[in-house]
């Protein structure tokens, strides 16, 4: 069977679900593909968190925009999605860390982003089953939680509802030259082709640089007004950037269902869904410092997911150089949710002929075609 | 041990307990879902706002989860009671 | 305390006890864990009558060098040959050259309008609350569902002093009396279900017949029942219904045995698929009492090393299989019972997820990922076993902790000593 569109899109999680909303509801004919269901891959197995980050000037950029686009969507967006503007606290732990506070203060302001810093006893006073006393914290309030698989839902059905048409599930096992052929032999044929498989992208594309990155979390019994903001150690910095080794870094979030979400660890070259003893311990006993109640909470869960993780820490949304007809949007590490609707315009943008309202340079996949082209 | 039906064992003494500020008189042996039971308290209240009660008397079911001295979600059909202990239901 | 025996049962009801006794008797260490204080599992619980048979088998295993763990709920499996346990006084990991699951089995409950209202409970569930002391004389009581449970509790709970108003088993008379005619050739079975015919100070047996509504503000008041076309109200204390079994098979998943159909796969030696692990009882088939005692003592044998007699069991043990399969076709559920479930009946109940909200997903993830069904406290156990009656799906993914456990139990820093503070 052939089908005609404007775009195809290949994967239905949350990045994959804003490129469709996106795209089909500025005119263009849009099929979508995913291999089980929507929201079900690392988009299910995260923590929703919506942050805005500045290790670098692109990933502000690209953060900060999606955070202001989430807060536009945020009142048409139903229940189950439970969008929470909780805010986000970087809790420093001692005078050195309250140095990194007062610089990123000042690297948000410049960018836009209102922050306000806390000191030790505001900080208790704001969480008051932190350890104490901690230096203090930088609040983030713009900063939000949601529920990932329904918030993926949501922008699907968006899309759907401006015609956007679902094959699933159905694995792709051909996506090139304008067209997409699927494991049942249906032939999708489109001038535009968006890659957003997340790390599964791989398969399509070997020679992407995106490398498998996991976390661990937990999930506890409800514990309402126990945690009131999503915190995180400044240490969660050094943990995403590391390129090579495992970590964990303290980052605790509420659901608005009082329950408890507990990371994060990262590990590279594990490929085995497996739940690793070792390093749930270490982030216990890492989020255990800064939070002395959670060894006693009740933890209905633990599960792992796969980030897509690129080796600047910059997701890859652009052209793929060597296929006109090949769009990416992918490797968007542990920011999936927070950049998934700026990814959707950017990707969009493009497709439209639109100007983007950010820099769209940093994140263009020929950034590596050199060091492709050597591999 | 709990013999319902019987007259209570002149040997065991109740064990007393108290249920949301009200004491209860068990046998021992009793579990603390069982005191509950006897207070006329639902165990817990659901997410939207039902009251509910144990289902499957066996640990599985998690309806019997009530706050025992202090620690919340504890599966109350698998826990004895013993004298002296706060009771707390959601 | 000693961390390491040859063998470790999990599961001290009868199976377990059998097994416990077998490897103990065989001269190798062995541990007997149970999440419950004291052993029985369900259908030889603490806290009421006993047959002859149950007291003697517990008496024997107290004899034995078997080591009791009461109130020690297995979480996890942190490492090869390592189970890890909560209890009172913490965490403890326990490793193992050989073990053996006996975990049993748990209701199956449906859902129906009024379902969650208290008082309403599994047929079991009611029996055991009952012997944890909850009082129940005096108190109108209907017992509903399927299977020979139903007069096991009925008759207990008649012991106890309730009056029994009506017993409801949803399989038709016509199917019972050809299990019936089977029960016949094995004594200890009609003992164990109290025997057809049982009528409870006056409790009225029903077939084809269900509860199709519980009703009530705070707490049960009145059941709907309905049998053919004609529906009745009953005014009652109590329900107490459950619709057959299901296995406790998530430690056996979790462990990477393989599972048939749900059910945990064995060889002819109660061994998995998993060299050094075995299990019997209710995971393997939901066959009763006296295959789960056989079974338990080929496993304990097997586990003990001594094959010569654990294979003397297997013709014995084989020549029930066949009550399985009559009991498995004497309880099969009436395709009706799928309607009972209105739009707006909860299925999850940790989660207060609708019927209505769930049909319209297409598998178990999907609806888990997107209503939450399935993702509370239970993990599953009783949604799951509903949603795959329901829907057709099917109900797996299991990961540790297996039952909701504190975040310290999931670190690997265990004391061996659960004296010691963590």
């Amino acid at each position: 069977m052939s089908e005609g569109w404007d775009v195809v899109i290949v994967g239905a999680g949350i990045v994959g679900a804003a490129c469709a909303a996106e795209c089909s509801s500025h005119g263009l004919r849009t099929a979508i593909v995913e291999a089980s269901g929507v929201g079900s891959g690392a988009t299910a197995a995260g923590m929703g968190h919506i942050v805005v980050m500045d290790d670098s000037p692109a990933q502000m950029a690209l953060t900060h925009y999606s955070q202001d686009l989430w807060y536009g969507l945020s009142p048409s967006l139903t229940p189950s999605v439970e969008y929470d503007r909780c805010g986000t606290l970087w809790v420093a732990a001692d005078d050195e860390e309250m140095d990194e506070v007062q610089r990123k203060h000042h690297v948000y302001a410049q960018a836009g982003v209102p922050t306000e810093i806390l000191d030790s006893r505001s900080l208790a006073e704001a969480e008051p089953h932190l350890r104490q006393p901690l230096a203090g914290a930088l609040l983030v309030s713009s900063d939000a939680v949601l529920y990932p698989p329904c918030a993926a839902g949501y922008l699907l059905q968006q899309a759907q509802h401006f015609g956007a048409h679902l094959h699933a599930p159905r694995k792709v096992v051909t996506a090139a030259a304008g067209k997409v052929v699927l494991d049942n032999g249906t032939e999708l044929h489109a001038p535009h082709i968006v890659i957003a498989s997340g790390a599964d992208a791989v398969q399509l594309l070997p020679e992407l640089p995106i490398r498998k990155r996991k976390g661990h979390l937990i999930i506890t019994d409800r514990y309402p007004g126990m945690v009131r903001h999503q915190l995180v150690e400044l240490g969660y910095l050094k943990s995403a950037h590391s390129v090579t080794t495992d970590s964990v870094a303290f980052n605790v979030q509420p659901r608005r269902t009082g329950q408890i979400l507990i990371g994060s660890s990262r590990q590279f070259d594990s490929e085995d869904p497996a739940v690793h003893h070792g390093i749930l311990s270490s982030m216990i006993e890492r989020a255990r410092w800064y939070l002395p109640s959670i060894p006693s909470l009740s933890a209905i869960r633990v599960w792992t997911g796969f980030r897509a993780a690129t080796p600047d820490k910059l997701p890859l949304i652009g052209p793929w150089p060597g296929d006109e007809t090949l769009f990416l949007a992918t490797g968007h590490e542990g920011l999936g949710i927070t950049t998934s609707l700026a990814t959707g315009r950017l990707v969009a943008d493009h497709l439209l002929g639109r100007k983007p309202e950010i820099p769209f340079e940093p994140y263009l996949p020929v950034r590596f075609s050199r060091s492709l082209a050597h591999a | 041990m709990p013999d319902s039906g019987r007259s209570k064992s002149a040997v065991a003494p109740a064990v007393v307990l108290s249920v949301n500020g009200v004491s209860v008189s068990v046998i021992p042996g009793s579990t603390v879902a069982a005191a509950v039971c006897i207070a006329g308290a639902p165990t817990r209240t659901s997410v939207t706002g039902q009251p509910r009660a144990p289902l499957c008397g066996m640990g599985i079911c998690l309806e019997c989860r009530v706050t025992i001295d202090g620690t919340p979600h504890r599966r109350s059909c698998q826990i004895l009671c013993a004298p002296g202990m706060d009771v707390r239901t959601a | 305390m000693n961390t390491h025996f040859q063998v470790v049962v999990i599961g001290a009801g009868p199976a377990g006890i059998a097994a416990a006794t077998a490897a103990a008797r065989a001269g190798h260490t062995v541990a007997l864990l149970d999440d419950n204080p004291a052993p029985g599992g369900q259908i030889w619980r603490h806290g009421g009558h006993l047959p002859a048979t149950a007291q003697a088998r517990l008496a024997a295993l107290r004899a034995s060098s078997a080591v009791p763990f009461y109130g020690w709920r297995v979480i996890d499996h942190p490492a090869p040959q390592v189970i890890r346990a909560e209890h009172d006084a913490g965490c403890t990991d326990l490793d193992y050259d050989r073990l053996i699951i006996a975990t049993g089995a748990r209701e199956r409950f449906l859902p129906f309008p009024g379902w969650t209202l208290p008082n309403v409970c599994g047929a079991g569930g009611l029996d055991a609350l009952v012997r944890a002391g909850l009082p129940i004389a005096g108190k109108r009581v209907v017992v509903a569902g399927t299977g020979p449970l139903l007069f096991a509790v009925a008759g207990h709970l008649a012991a106890a002093g309730a009056k029994i108003l009506a017993i409801c088993e949803q399989a038709p008379l016509a199917r019972l009396a050809g299990f019936a005619g089977g029960l016949l050739t094995s004594p200890s079975r009609l003992l164990q279900g109290a025997g057809f015919g049982f009528t409870a100070r006056g409790a009225r047996f029903h077939t084809s017949c269900w509860p199709v509504a519980a009703q009530g503000t705070t707490r049960l008041e009145s059941v709907i029942l309905r049998k053919g076309s004609r529906e009745w109200t009953v005014p009652c204390d109590y329900l107490a219904c459950g619709f057959h079994l299901v296995p406790n098979a998530e430690l056996a998943e979790l462990l990477g045995c393989r599972l048939d159909d749900g059910f945990v796969a064995t060889d002819d030696l109660q061994q998995t698929s998993i060299e050094d692990i075995y299990c019997a009882g209710e995971p393997t088939s939901i066959g009763g009492v006296d295959l789960a005692l056989i079974e338990g003592e080929i496993a304990g044998l097997a586990a003990a090393g001594n094959l010569p007699q654990a294979r003397s069991l297997i013709a014995r043990r084989n020549s029930m299989h066949g009550f399985v399969h009559a009991l498995d076709r004497a309880c099969a559920l009436d395709p009706q019972l799928r309607q009972l479930a209105r739009q707006e009946t909860i299925v999850c109940r940790c989660e207060d997820v609708e019927c209505g909200v769930l049909r319209a997903h297409d598998s178990w993830r999907s609806a888990k990922l997107h209503t939450r069904c399935g993702m509370g406290p239970c993990q599953g156990r009783v949604c799951g076993a509903a949603a795959e009656f329901l829907f057709g799906w099917t109900a797996t993914s299991v990961r540790p902790p297996l039952f909701p456990a504190l975040v310290s139990s999931l670190t690997a820093a265990i004391p061996q000593d659960p004296k010691e503070n963590v």
